[in-house]
């Protein structure tokens, strides 16, 4: 299924007290497919998965490793600071598989997988809002969430949780 | 689609044909002094104000920056990238659109919502969904919470469906402490979701019914609910944002003579339901407003990654209750309620039969509810009870622990998602081994099915638009976050 160039790995339950039985009673956690595409690889991972029947991208979003940079990655899989996770799912034989693409800190850029799952546009403008990494090829790669003015992306985690000026008129400033 | 906007006879008559001059502001285009006559640039133009007669410029004077800003920064791009200056033909437009906006504080957008719509007459053509009205940085706010205090953030998110924030989270948790959960707490979970799923559709029923002008339908969808909602205060002390699905299990066990309050609602219920189905099924004025009103095919629902009720009515039997069973799911009975034409009324008789579908299932658990714990039974997890905290010193440094530190999560990634009355409702948790989640993601249906709406409006009426916005069943809460 996976391409022969992705490392792939197949995600077991983690300290399952219990997984050994008939039904998958350990919540919503039957083995997670995932695999490890480079930038390079991974448009045609993702058209691989699609062409193979995975017919829906059921979530996108990304994830800012700078505060834990010693992450449990396989073999052959170079830690960066953002990670794009892809969930794609198949409804044909209720499967799911995640992709999760790093992407280095000083070029935030990744293709699109707009043109093969056109209900990423609003997921890829969040990671964009939240994180901003930029996805090329995107046709409207704008704020979605914040407002169009906002300076940063909050979600990454050098961005700090502080004030903003208060717009009422007479308020006292910040303590 | 084109029967609908056919049928019209203002369709005809009056549509698209505005005085090309005054095209490109809508707004104003009654005010014939904003108008450039034909041959009168010299005469100064004069308007009655409060202040009395004053001179006005001309409006091809007019600065192109504050021009684009009267008729609206298309599609929320770039002021530069939406509208060229140049490309503005003030006196000669032959462009018969104009856009206008609905929303943020339109009552039928269900919150916060921003549509702007690009009408030819009154055909709407392109739809952008603006959001982020609400947004709160609840993603962000997570990774400064403990996992304890976690289920107090995410039940805030989608706040007509709050026990399936809970418990998404709760499973995600669960999934990376690879605990195994007492039946109970999975039974006593699946009945207050499907409760839950019964009172967001009631709530869909009235604000859907008010949107299309069924306002008696307002009345008793909200009046059925609160029965639920009672319900719930007395389970788990709120009506809304219970915080009662935790980590680890549910913060209480059901109150005593919990059989009876959800029989009598189930036995309400389930009559009325029969009640809204001869109110609004049969009844001419609904049907014409609500068949071929925003009709997707499976293709385009799957492309535009749309779930839940949504994708089902294009004829897409997808239900993770029953395809990707969760808590106890596979050990009842019930059905998935699929459409044929994605419109409209599909959608809306889909969520009647799985109100009916979700009491069928309440009915079963209320039969199979099995005794034992409510929560995990793990000390590192779970605080003690109350009793135990004033005769064991190790209780008391564990609630402690568990209160004020939380417990630590293993390292690892997990994906779950579970059905959300609105859809697929996933959660992304990221866990570096500390008490706090790393990162935690929410795929809020509403957000992912807000995409299908320039889709499901093009080429139908304004007034469709509201009803099919609607039937969407978008929650502000959860599409912002």
């Amino acid at each position: 299924m996976s391409p022969d160039a992705a490392p792939s790995v197949v995600d077991e339950p983690t300290g399952s007290s219990g997984s050994g039985g008939g039904s998958p009673r350990a919540p919503g956690r039957p083995s997670q497919e995932v695999v490890f595409p480079t930038r390079e690889q991974y448009v045609a991972v993702v058209e691989e998965y699609k062409d193979g029947g995975f017919e829906m991208c059921a979530d996108l979003c990304a994830v800012d490793y700078l505060a834990h940079r010693g992450r449990r990655l396989p073999e052959g899989v170079s830690p960066e600071r953002f990670e794009v996770v892809v969930n794609l799912l198949s409804l044909s034989q209720a499967r799911r598989v995640r992709v999760r693409v790093q992407v280095p800190e000083g070029d935030a850029e990744l293709p699109t997988i707009f043109e093969l799952y056109p209900g990423v546009e609003a997921m890829e403008r969040e990671a964009y809002d939240l994180f901003g990494i930029l996805f090329a090829g995107h046709p409207d790669m704008t704020r979605i969430l914040m407002p169009e003015d906002w300076e940063g992306h909050p979600l990454r985690k050098d961005y700090g949780v502080g004030r903003i000026p208060v717009q009422f008129k007479g308020a006292p400033g910040p303590r | 689609m084109s029967e609908v906007t056919t049928t019209s006879p203002a369709d005809d008559a009056g549509v698209g044909q505005p005085h090309p001059d005054t095209v490109l502001d809508p707004p104003l285009s009654g005010d014939s002094f904003l108008a450039p006559g034909p041959g009168g640039e010299a005469e100064g133009l004069v308007a009655e104000t409060s202040e009395g007669p004053q001179e006005l410029a001309r409006r091809a004077l007019t600065d192109p920056g504050e021009l684009r800003r009267e008729v609206g920064a298309v599609l929320r791009l770039p002021e530069g990238v939406a509208i060229d200056p140049a490309d503005i033909d003030v006196e000669h437009s032959d462009d018969e659109t104009m856009i206008i906006n609905m929303g943020p504080q339109h009552p039928s957008t269900h919150g916060v919502l921003r549509l702007m719509l690009e009408l030819d007459g009154e055909t709407v053509l392109r739809t952008k969904p603006v959001i982020g009205y609400l947004h709160t940085g609840m993603e962000k706010t997570a990774e400064e919470l403990t996992y304890v205090q976690g289920s107090t953030n995410v039940t805030r998110m989608d706040y007509l469906a709050p026990l399936h924030n809970e418990l998404v989270l709760s499973l995600a948790v669960e999934a990376l402490l690879g605990v195994e959960m007492p039946p109970r707490s999975d039974w006593i979970r699946m009945l207050l979701v499907e409760l839950n799923r019964v009172s967001s559709h009631l709530m869909w029923m009235a604000t859907n019914g008010m949107d299309i002008g069924s306002t008696s339908m307002m009345i008793y969808g909200f009046r059925e609910r609160e029965m639920i909602l009672a319900f719930f205060e007395k389970t788990t002390g709120l009506r809304m944002n219970h915080n009662f699905i935790r980590p680890g299990g549910t913060a209480a066990d059901l109150p005593d003579g919990w059989e009876d309050d959800v029989t009598i609602i189930c036995d309400t219920v389930l009559p009325r339901t029969d009640e809204y189905d001869e109110l609004l099924t049969g009844q001419p004025v609904f049907r014409r407003r609500s068949e071929g009103i925003g009709s997707l095919s499976a293709e385009e629902a799957l492309a535009l990654s749309l779930t839940g009720p949504i994708l089902r009515s294009t004829g897409v039997p997808w239900d993770l209750r029953r395809s990707m069973p969760y808590l106890r799911y596979d050990e009842v009975d019930f059905d998935v309620i699929v459409g044929t034409y994605g419109d409209n009324f599909d959608r809306y008789s889909i969520r009647l039969n799985e109100i009916r579908e979700s009491i069928r299932i309440i009915r079963q658990i209320v039969e199979k509810m099995p005794a034992g714990d409510y929560r995990v039974q793990d000390k590192k997890v779970t605080p003690p009870p109350r009793g135990r905290i004033d005769e064991s010193m190790e209780a008391l440094i564990h609630h402690f622990k568990v209160f004020t530190e939380g417990f630590k999560v293993p390292e690892g990634e997990v994906y779950v998602a579970v059905e959300s009355p609105r859809g697929e409702l996933g959660c992304y948790l990221v866990s570096d081994g500390s008490p706090k989640p790393y990162r935690m993601h929410i795929r809020g249906p509403s957000f992912v099915n807000l995409q299908g709406l320039p889709l499901m409006m093009r080429g139908g009426l304004l007034a469709d638009a509201v009803a099919v916005c609607s039937s969407v069943d978008p929650v502000m809460g959860e599409v912002d976050r």
